[in-house]
């Protein structure tokens, strides 16, 4: 995302040299074997789940012989259809990445029925070999890992004990990313505790703003979140002199005093996957999901926030769930006294995305 | 909207004029001469109801190639971009249909108050809640296999019907307690799409779906299919089909001249003795029930189940295509047809120019801002007026 920004700027700076490139990029894109089309359902500079994806497509763009054509603010309704069809008979797209949960069903499992030369890749885990086309896929990266490495260093940098978590809605992938970042926190300081505000949406900024305050008010020390772009979650810990922990995309420029580090999707070890595989004239997977031990997931650089004693203890983390380490060892108990956790499950197990309960450590209630 | 609203105000208090003059003329001078005159008044005073618009969308097309320019990217590249992707080849036509259907059922609930002097922007809300209603209608439906035809008919109607009362209760809010429609309804919205957000996540919500809130599917046997030969649902021809209709109802018969007069002058309505109250609250139960149809289209021909994915911004497009077509049904069928073409190529135009896609949405601001300054020009041209006719402006 910082990349994003600079080359924006250095876009505007740079315009004559840009100028000059002109003639020769244009004709190197045209020449291009294979296009990707990738459709965004908000902004691609949100600081967010589109910034994510607009990152690793900006990585693939730089790749020799790959051209990537991406579309913005494409609502969940048929026009995410006619946006992709558009790709593929306008622009010539080989392969179409959709990126908003909405845009699955039923648009791109009828687009992939009617373009059966065409593959179609979906952002979340839906794809079922029983029920949907050959030629359609899902690419998901556990991100509860990245949120278990905040939570490892939230735990080393709070004094109250008491983190903050502004969830969007709680369902199994929010439930998730709240119960490992507490698991984090948990490892590394015993007493530690967090307390959950769910908004009730992906995005609703004045509501997230005002759990932010909420939370520092109960004497929360470190806020972190799970809603589509994080940025006014962020700038408010930051105005009110607590410290943050990121989601989705690298939120440190909005935070350069409290940012301790941050969740993020690698979209682009996916991406770049596919493009190769393309080249090649291979049949790309139809399930691609994987956390540190696959490359999807990463944390952002440490900013001014986290103490070298958090960056170690994180850093250890990060090897710890490249070697496949587990975060969910049983047994557990969920916040109401339930064991809803029996045994010790392994990091991608697919009972874990079954997740519908907070487990003991997380104050709030997803009722 | 202040704007907005002195400006269709304006307009509206000259139309009835027309039709008390009308029979007036008709009186005092030989038919046939008449009639011949008549076509020439109109063919001039309509000629400026076209001029002016297109005049206005070449000023704007004119200040946004401007701001391309600033930017260094080419207009010319922009608009042969917008004509490729909205209008030439069989895809782009059908990409734009598709995309101005909902637009024009949105934009008629916008025309239909404005006649009546309101300005109504509700239409968001009162298609969320339609679709909605649609989408619940049809679970116990669905459940017991009733026959798909009927099933849609009452989703149709329960659609209509709550889009109907949504945007009806702006109307008596407006009529009985004089509370402005303009807030009441944009508020509305924002009520309804909380209210079906609460059933969606809640009692409604269908658990087979864990990670997007939405109602039970309605299956591929419930769903209203293409128009034949396009892919194109039917929400397009029966908007289209509303368009006329309501264009009848609005010119052609004492309701429309009834709300026309109203919209003109509610004192003098009510000194003639017309139901001005119950006027407002007609056409803003029209008004709602055009949105709710297009719910019910988005649900039973799109989304197959209710969920946040209904709100998706037609209804407040529709007050932009509403304004533009000077809220005359009739056209609003082109106008919807050209946002339709703007909407489909502006992903054409981030693809191939590398620009955000606010860019089509600065064209789309800066053609109404221009459009609302062009209502100032009508009258002003002499080349459109006719001797003796200075009330037809």
């Amino acid at each position: 995302m910082s990349q994003l920004l600079v080359s924006r700027r250095s876009f505007l700076q740079g315009t004559a040299a840009g100028l000059v490139a002109a003639g020769s990029f244009s004709r190197q894109a045209y020449a291009a074997d294979v296009t990707i089309g990738i459709v965004y359902v908000g902004p691609r500079d949100d600081f967010g789940w589109n910034q994510a994806h607009a990152v690793a497509v900006q990585a693939l763009k730089s790749l020799p012989g790959v051209k990537a054509v991406e579309e913005e603010n494409v609502p969940e309704t048929d026009a995410c259809a006619k946006s992709m069809e558009s790709m593929v008979n306008l622009d010539g797209a080989k392969i179409v990445l959709g990126t908003s949960f909405g845009y699955f069903d039923p648009f791109m499992v009828d687009l992939a029925k009617k373009y059966a030369k065409v593959e179609f890749r979906h952002a979340a885990p839906l794809w079922n070999a029983s029920k949907h086309p050959k030629n359609l896929g899902s690419y998901f990266g556990y991100l509860n890992q990245a949120h278990y490495v905040d939570g490892i260093a939230a735990g080393l940098s709070t004094k109250s004990n008491k983190l903050g978590f502004v969830a969007a809605k709680p369902i199994s992938s929010v439930l998730s990313n709240i119960n490992s970042f507490m698991l984090g926190a948990k490892k590394t300081n015993p007493n530690a505790v967090v307390q959950v505000i769910f908004t009730g949406d992906w995005s609703l900024p004045v509501r997230e703003a005002e759990a932010v305050n909420a939370l520092i008010d109960a004497g929360c020390d470190v806020i972190t979140c799970h809603v589509d772009g994080p940025k006014v979650v962020v700038e408010t810990a930051e105005k009110r002199g607590v410290r943050t922990c990121g989601h989705n995309a690298s939120q440190a420029p909005l935070a350069p005093k409290g940012f301790i580090t941050g969740a993020e999707y690698k979209w682009e070890t996916i991406y770049k996957s596919y493009a190769a595989a393309l080249a090649k004239g291979e049949k790309l997977p139809n399930m691609t999901s994987g956390g540190y031990e696959a490359d999807m997931v990463r944390n952002s650089p440490f900013g001014a926030g986290a103490s070298p004693e958090a960056r170690n203890a994180a850093t250890a983390a990060i090897a710890g769930l490249k070697a496949k380490q587990p975060i969910y060892v049983g047994p557990l108990k969920d916040n109401k006294g339930k064991v809803v956790i029996d045994k010790t499950y392994d990091n991608l197990d697919p009972y874990l995305d079954q997740m519908n309960y907070l487990l003991e450590g997380v104050v709030g209630s997803i009722t | 909207m202040e704007g907005g609203r002195a400006a269709c105000s304006q307009v509206l208090w000259w139309k009835p004029m027309v039709d008390v003059a009308e029979p007036l003329l008709a009186t005092t001078t030989q038919p046939a001469l008449e009639w011949r005159m008549d076509i020439a008044v109109r063919i001039r005073s309509s000629a400026e109801y076209i001029a002016i618009p297109l005049i206005a969308l070449a000023v704007s097309s004119l200040l946004f190639a401007l701001f391309l320019l600033a930017l260094g990217k080419s207009p010319a590249l922009f608009f042969e971009l917008v004509v490729r992707g909205g209008f030439g080849t069989a895809f782009s036509i059908q990409n734009t249909l598709q995309r101005s259907a909902p637009l024009i059922l949105t934009a008629l609930a916008v025309a239909v108050p404005a006649r009546i002097g309101l300005v109504m922007i509700g239409g968001e809300g009162a298609l969320v809640m339609g679709g909605f209603a649609a989408a619940t209608v049809a679970i116990p439906l669905v459940l017991t296999e009733a026959p798909p035809m009927i099933t849609l008919i009452l989703m149709a109607a329960a659609g209509a019907a709550v889009g109907a009362i949504w945007v009806g209760i702006a109307g008596i809010l407006r009529h009985a307690r004089g509370v402005n429609e303009t807030i009441s309804s944009l508020l509305l919205t924002y009520i309804g799409i909380a209210i079906m957000n609460f059933f969606v996540e809640g009692s409604l919500r269908d658990l087979t779906n864990p990670n997007k809130p939405s109602t039970m599917p309605l299956g591929e046997a419930y769903m209203v299919g293409k128009i034949p030969g396009t892919e194109v649902h039917w929400g397009l021809a029966v908007g289209i089909l509303f368009a006329i209709v309501l264009y009848i109802l609005l010119s052609r018969t004492t309701f429309g001249f009834a709300v026309r007069i109203s919209g003109g002058n509610p004192r003098a309505a009510l000194a003639q003795g017309l139901p001005v109250g119950k006027l407002v609250v007609a056409c803003c139960c029209i008004a709602g029930a055009c949105a709710g149809v297009a719910g019910f289209f988005e649900v039973a021909a799109i989304q197959g189940r209710a969920n946040a994915s209904l709100v998706a911004g037609y209804g407040f497009t529709g007050i932009l295509v509403s304004f533009l077509a000077r809220h005359n049904p009739l056209a609003i069928i082109p106008v919807a047809i050209l946002f339709g073409g703007i909407v489909a190529s502006g992903g054409l135009v981030q693809r191939r120019m590398d620009l955000p896609d606010a860019t089509v949405l600065l064209l789309q601001g800066l053609t109404f801002v221009v459009l609302l300054v062009s209502e100032t020009l009508y009258g002003r041209f002499k080349i459109f007026q006719v001797r003796g006719t200075t009330d037809r402006t």
